[in-house]
């Protein structure tokens, strides 16, 4: 068997939202060489994710996508427009969802608002934003301060923060790796509901392959040094996904298909 | 390994003392420990006195000085000479400490915001403070008279360094993740001072003020020392140089009120705005 993996472009059906093209990235510090000619089309209200070995440059990607560093050479298109920095229809979740322990669970997720169009406009959003933290079950901690929340509510104050702007694309980096399985799970369920209610096209960083497989449409399967996609996987298990699926053998097989292809990636 | 800990939580202070087993000295209630170890403390004083172990001339008895701990507290509440004194050492306490933290503040931002103060005046600050700052009171006494202002300049110039380095330390707080949180949502460099490096940053603001409230006393005293005037140091002078030891200790010890107030007022304030920032005994009280 070949130990080589080739960098393919890959896509799914579809109207196409978000497209990379030729996207590269060299860190001109150390001359770091962390992404290789990306090619990526998501396509509208679906579910991507993307696994790899640590290091290969995810969090770079996904910076590179919501506008947060320019790639050096390629393009990203987001909706038709050039995404050249960051952009209220791009909502953004890094690993630690840091909310601001001086503000309540509502302020921290009016936030947003409040730096785009002002004080004022934050207090009229009230409503949206009681309406969201009772779709993620905080409707009886609006006026509580970070402190007293869970890590799991925390996290899920944090996707209300995201949603807030009402942003049509979801780039999230390792949402929930700080939170125990049980909870990982439980919200991995309420992501996949709120991205179907909303028909939210979303791009996930993730380093559990379960986690990928449940949630996807299609798993890309990064290759590290430097950072390129090997493969896509689509994932044809019917929707809505329930983790009673995780223990079924088609669930199995595709876990067992990504495996492989990582192991294959991490000694190249 | 685990240890067995105590930890209770009070209000927003964590007394956290952390032992393998409590010790009954540690089982003694605060309130009587406290008393304790001035007993012990009074006891070993009286000691010094009856060996003879430093000349009488110089130093008094305890009970001496409690004694004259009441005349003087008399002086000051009957509104006499000793009130007058303490009240032109509040003002330059009080003008001082507001001195230094407002331009402790500012440049406190140069430094810690600005790539320019980072650069260039950051380094004259380092060179300032490494030198031994009451040399400069004589100085500001030519320049500024025996009056209050020169006692003034010398407690903000003194305690303006903390304020700085607290103000400049919270600015570099905030983490990698929160700022780039902040660009996501499209913050101006404003906003993400305003609205994420300040408030991050007040625990060591604050850490700063407190190093300031105390010195801010320790430079109005020195001025007075140095460049005469009408404050309660130009009193504990007069009193050192006619061999007046219970005189002397009891004034130090009013002063050291002066010390506390502000001190306790900082902290007072640091609950009131920081009130989501929990710190130990030890850290509110040295840090
Ligand atoms: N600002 C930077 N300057 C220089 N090199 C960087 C920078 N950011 C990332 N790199 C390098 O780029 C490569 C990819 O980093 P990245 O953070 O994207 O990896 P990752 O796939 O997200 O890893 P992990 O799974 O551990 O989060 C690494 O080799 C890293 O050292
Ligand atoms: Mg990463």
């Amino acid at each position: 068997m070949s130990m080589e993996v080739a960098c393919s472009p890959a896509g799914l059906p579809g109207r196409p939202v978000y497209e990379l093209l030729g996207v590269s990235k060299t860190f001109a510090k150390r001359n770091v060489h962390a992404l290789d000619n990306i090619d990526l089309s998501l396509t509208e209200g679906g579910f991507s994710a993307i696994i790899g070995p640590s290091g290969c440059g995810k969090s770079t990607l996904l910076k590179i996508m919501a506008g947060l560093l320019s790639p050096s050479e390629g393009s990203v298109v987001l909706s038709g427009e050039p995404v050249t920095g960051p952009r209220r229809d791009i909502g953004m979740m890094f690993q630690q969802a840091t909310l601001f322990p001086w503000r309540t669970t509502i302020e921290n997720v009016v936030l947003p608002i409040e730096i785009r169009e002002g004080k004022r406009a934050a207090l009229a959003k009230y409503g949206d934003a009681k309406a969201l933290l009772e779709l993620v079950g905080l409707q009886d901690f609006e006026q509580v301060y970070p402190n007293e929340l869970s890590g799991g509510m925390a996290q899920r104050a944090a996707i209300c923060r995201m949603l807030i702007t009402e942003p049509t694309v979801l780039v999230l980096d390792e949402p929930f790796s700080a939170l125990d399985e049980l909870t990982r799970d439980f919200m991995n369920m309420e992501l996949q509901r709120i991205c179907q209610e909303r028909n939210a096209t979303t791009f996930l960083v993730t380093h559990s392959i379960p986690e990928a497989v449940i949630l996807s449409d299609v798993v890309y399967v990064m290759s590290p040094r430097p950072g390129c996609i090997a493969e896509a996987v689509p994932v044809d298990l019917p929707r809505p996904r329930t983790l009673e699926m995780m223990v079924a053998p088609r669930f199995g097989e595709f876990v067992k298909r990504i495996r492989e292809l990582l192991d294959k990636g991490a000694f190249l | 390994m685990t240890h067995p800990q105590k930890t209770v939580e009070k209000s927003a202070v964590r007394q956290t003392t952390v032992t393998e087993s409590v010790a009954w000295i540690d089982r003694i209630p605060r309130p009587v420990a406290m008393v304790l170890l001035m007993v012990i403390f009074l006891l070993l004083w009286q000691l010094v006195y009856e060996l003879r172990l430093i000349s009488p001339i110089i130093l008094s008895t305890p009970l001496e000085t409690i004694y004259d701990l009441f005349y003087v507290g008399k002086n000051i509440l009957s509104g006499d000479y000793m009130l007058v004194a303490l009240w032109v050492t509040t003002q330059e306490v009080l003008l001082g400490f507001a001195i230094a933290i407002a331009l402790g503040f500012l440049l406190g931002l140069l430094v810690g915001e600005t790539a320019f103060g980072e650069r260039a005046v950051l380094p004259y600050l380092v060179a300032i403070n490494a030198m031994p700052k009451v040399a400069f009171a004589p100085l500001f006494v030519s320049w500024l008279g025996f009056g209050i202002a020169s006692k003034v300049a010398l407690s903000s110039f003194i305690a303006i360094f903390p304020v700085i380095v607290g103000t400049a330390a919270g600015l570099h707080a905030t983490d990698e993740n929160e700022r780039m949180l902040f660009r996501t949502m499209g913050a101006t460099r404003w906003q993400t001072l305003v609205k994420l490096k300040l408030p991050t940053g007040m625990p060591h603001f604050f850490a700063g003020l407190k190093n300031a409230a105390v010195l801010v006393v320790v430079g109005a005293v020195v001025g007075e020392f140095l460049g005469g005037g009408k404050g309660f140091g130009e009193l504990i002078r007069v009193a050192a140089s006619q061999l007046n030891t219970p005189r002397v200790f009891s004034l130090i010890i009013y002063l050291s009120f002066l010390g506390l107030a502000t001190f306790w007022a900082v902290i007072w304030l640091q609950h009131k705005l920081v009130f989501w920032h929990k710190e130990t005994v030890a850290e509110q009280t040295f840090e």
